[in-house]
């Protein structure tokens, strides 16, 4: 044993004169962990906030952003990742953070709109001239037509798409959870394949030209055309969509440790002042403020929406329904 | 044995014994044990009901699959590789050497979206197979083809010393003492390196079964017909099943150890299987 410990303490020893890095500090910094295609909105929101902060309370503040799939960066918060705030595209994952103890159990409702300072929706992208004459997903369930929309069970973009089908379905006349099943289903067959993410689903129906129509945020649309030009194709509006939230909340453990309870509160808030609210419809999100909304009313048409918790009673409950193991997504997939 | 240690010419045995436990264990053996204690907390039957469900057993068909028929192309098509690269010169040689290492650099959803843009029906190599009916992207074919792409370097990089080791002269002996063309490929050449080619092919096989990040781009990822292990995993992790999606790694980490278990047996058959009728010269 004796031969054996001697080595051992020594190669430990080695190891960690190998590994040990200085590790650097920062004075007052808020870190911000973010879903992946928020990249943009932040990039923008966080100068405005840091001069707003500077004028208020002199103070310099350093902001960070991490951005990545949402439920890895959520896992990464409650494993450790020293986030002051987290701003999320759906509320499966602070909902997570919430049973984790790391936000406040009721943090839809510390901010005004179930803490969702801006809201997108789910619509339908097709190609030009909408050869398939696709107008609403009722189209997207015929024989013959093509699909592409990112993995359900897997993606926040696939789960929304889901679920506005689904409400589609229960909102028609003698709809149930049978027929809406049974829609669902037929939309998927559609399906050739299931893209990886929201933006390889762009890719596939966009450059590898697959698929009759996309469905998709209705910020990706506008993205889509700056990507590729308005030439190639058209949003498509259906009857009824789903609205999608984007919560924030403060991770409470991580602002107590670090005394930033202050600012992160402030962070947070000022996504619904005016500025805030006009940064998130310079990128393509639907501000919850009326009068923002109206002036660029341009990139919002109008368009009848329900949300999770009104058809599907809450993220929780749909998320356990639909895309937990056996349930109906796999359902749909279930060998007869 | 002690007396055999303290003949060596390089000393600190004992240093880099040391080194090499701890690094191992905290490379290997840490993650791999806390993944098999997670594991316990479920029952044995819990482990099995998650592991044959219909999706689980299809994405295992799919991936053991795909990965084996990527190893067996990467072992023909490897050798060939490695054996113009040692045996011939020829302009260029050296670039082609260098692009051999090429699929270990690129990051693999870049090799995976590039892959899958290509091989697309309107892609580049896509758009020459459609009128044939052949779809590669978007079907298990896709995955083969991604898996071939990481696996090619694992055998040409294994092959490649060792048929430098076998001298030219070997060959002209072998045919000078009568041997046909293809005698001499079967009984000489292929006996010696036969055990890398196992090796470089097991190699490929390995990484491919844990392979995600191209695959996942070329896959299609349809329930039962192109979904992966390693999908089925992340799918249980969005659910926050960690348990769950360690119970998968568990018996696809399982799968691969007694495979791999398999061919290393069958090396050591084959490297053993000729010990008795070679006679070892007397040294003089």
């Amino acid at each position: 044993m004796k031969k054996i410990a001697a080595p051992l303490l020594t190669g430990l020893l080695a190891l960690f004169a190998t590994c040990a890095a200085p590790l650097a500090r920062a004075d007052v910094s808020l870190l911000n962990v973010s879903y992946d295609v928020a990249r943009d909105v932040y990039k923008d929101y966080n100068p405005m906030f840091q001069k707003y902060w500077k004028a208020k309370t002199g103070e310099n503040l350093e902001l960070k952003q991490s951005h990545g799939g949402s439920s890895k960066q959520v896992r990464a918060v409650a494993d450790g990742l020293e986030a002051d705030v987290v701003t999320m595209n759906s509320a499966t994952d602070v909902d997570f953070l919430a049973d984790k103890g790391m936000v406040a159990k009721d943090y839809a409702r510390k901010f005004p709109n179930n803490a969702s300072p801006y809201t997108s929706t789910m619509v339908l992208i097709v190609r030009k001239g909408n050869p398939q004459g696709i107008k609403d997903w009722s189209d997207l369930a015929r024989p013959g037509v093509q699909v592409i929309l990112p993995h359900p069970k897997n993606t926040g973009n696939g789960r929304y798409s889901y679920l506005a089908a689904w409400g589609y379905a229960l909102k028609q006349p003698g709809g149930n959870d049978r027929s809406a099943q049974e829609f669902v289903g037929r939309i998927l067959k559609n399906a050739p394949l299931f893209a990886a993410g929201g933006r390889d689903a762009t890719t596939t129906f966009m450059q590898r030209k697959i698929g009759d129509a996309l469905a998709t945020f209705e910020s990706e649309a506008e993205l889509i055309a700056k990507e590729f030009g308005r030439g190639e194709f058209e949003v498509v509006y259906p009857t009824l969509s789903i609205q999608t939230e984007f919560p924030v909340a403060v991770v409470e453990p991580v602002t107590a440790k670090k005394g930033t309870a202050r600012q992160a509160q402030a962070y947070l808030d000022y996504l619904w002042s005016k500025e805030g609210q006009e940064n998130a419809a310079q990128n393509y999100l639907r501000p919850r403020d009326t009068e923002i909304l109206k002036k660029y009313a341009q990139f919002f048409p109008p368009i009848k929406t329900f949300t999770v918790d009104e058809v599907h009673g809450g993220w929780s409950k749909a998320f356990a329904t639909h895309f937990k193991d056996g349930g109906t997504f796999d359902q749909i997939y279930q060998i007869k | 044995m002690a007396k055999a240690a303290n003949q060596r010419v390089l000393p600190g045995f004992g240093l880099s014994l040391g080194y090499t436990l701890v690094y191992l264990s905290i490379l290997i053996l840490l993650p791999l044990g806390g993944m098999v204690l997670k594991t316990s907390s479920l029952g044995l039957g819990q482990i099995i009901d998650i592991a044959t469900g219909d999706r689980a057993l299809a994405a295992f068909r799919v991936t053991f699959g795909a990965s084996a028929i990527a190893a067996l192309i990467n072992a023909v098509f490897g050798l060939i590789v490695a054996w113009i690269l040692v045996r011939y010169s020829f302009p260029g040689k050296r670039l082609i050497d260098a692009l051999v290492d090429l699929p270990f650099a690129l990051p693999t959803a870049v090799a995976g979206i590039t892959l899958a843009t290509l091989y697309a029906g309107n892609g580049w190599v896509g758009r020459w197979l459609e009128p044939f009916g052949i779809k590669v992207a978007y079907t298990p074919w896709g995955i083969v083809v991604a898996l071939t792409f990481i696996g090619l370097p694992f055998v040409v990089r294994t092959l490649q010393p060792v048929i430098e080791d076998i001298e030219p002269e070997v060959e002209e002996a072998a045919a000078s003492l009568g041997a046909s063309r293809w005698q001499t490929f079967s009984r000489v050449i292929f006996p010696a390196i036969g055990p890398a080619l196992l090796t470089g092919a097991t190699l490929a096989f390995s990484r491919a079964v844990g392979e995600y990040g191209s695959v996942i781009f070329i896959a299609g990822n349809m329930p039962l017909i192109s979904e992966i292990t390693p999908l089925l995993i992340i799918s249980k992790l969005e659910q926050y099943d960690v348990l769950g999606a360690t119970a998968l790694a568990v018996v696809m980490l399982a799968i691969s150890f007694v495979l791999l278990l398999a061919i290393n047996a069958l090396q050591w058959w084959a490297a053993n299987r000729h010990r008795g009728e070679i006679q070892e010269l007397p040294r003089p």
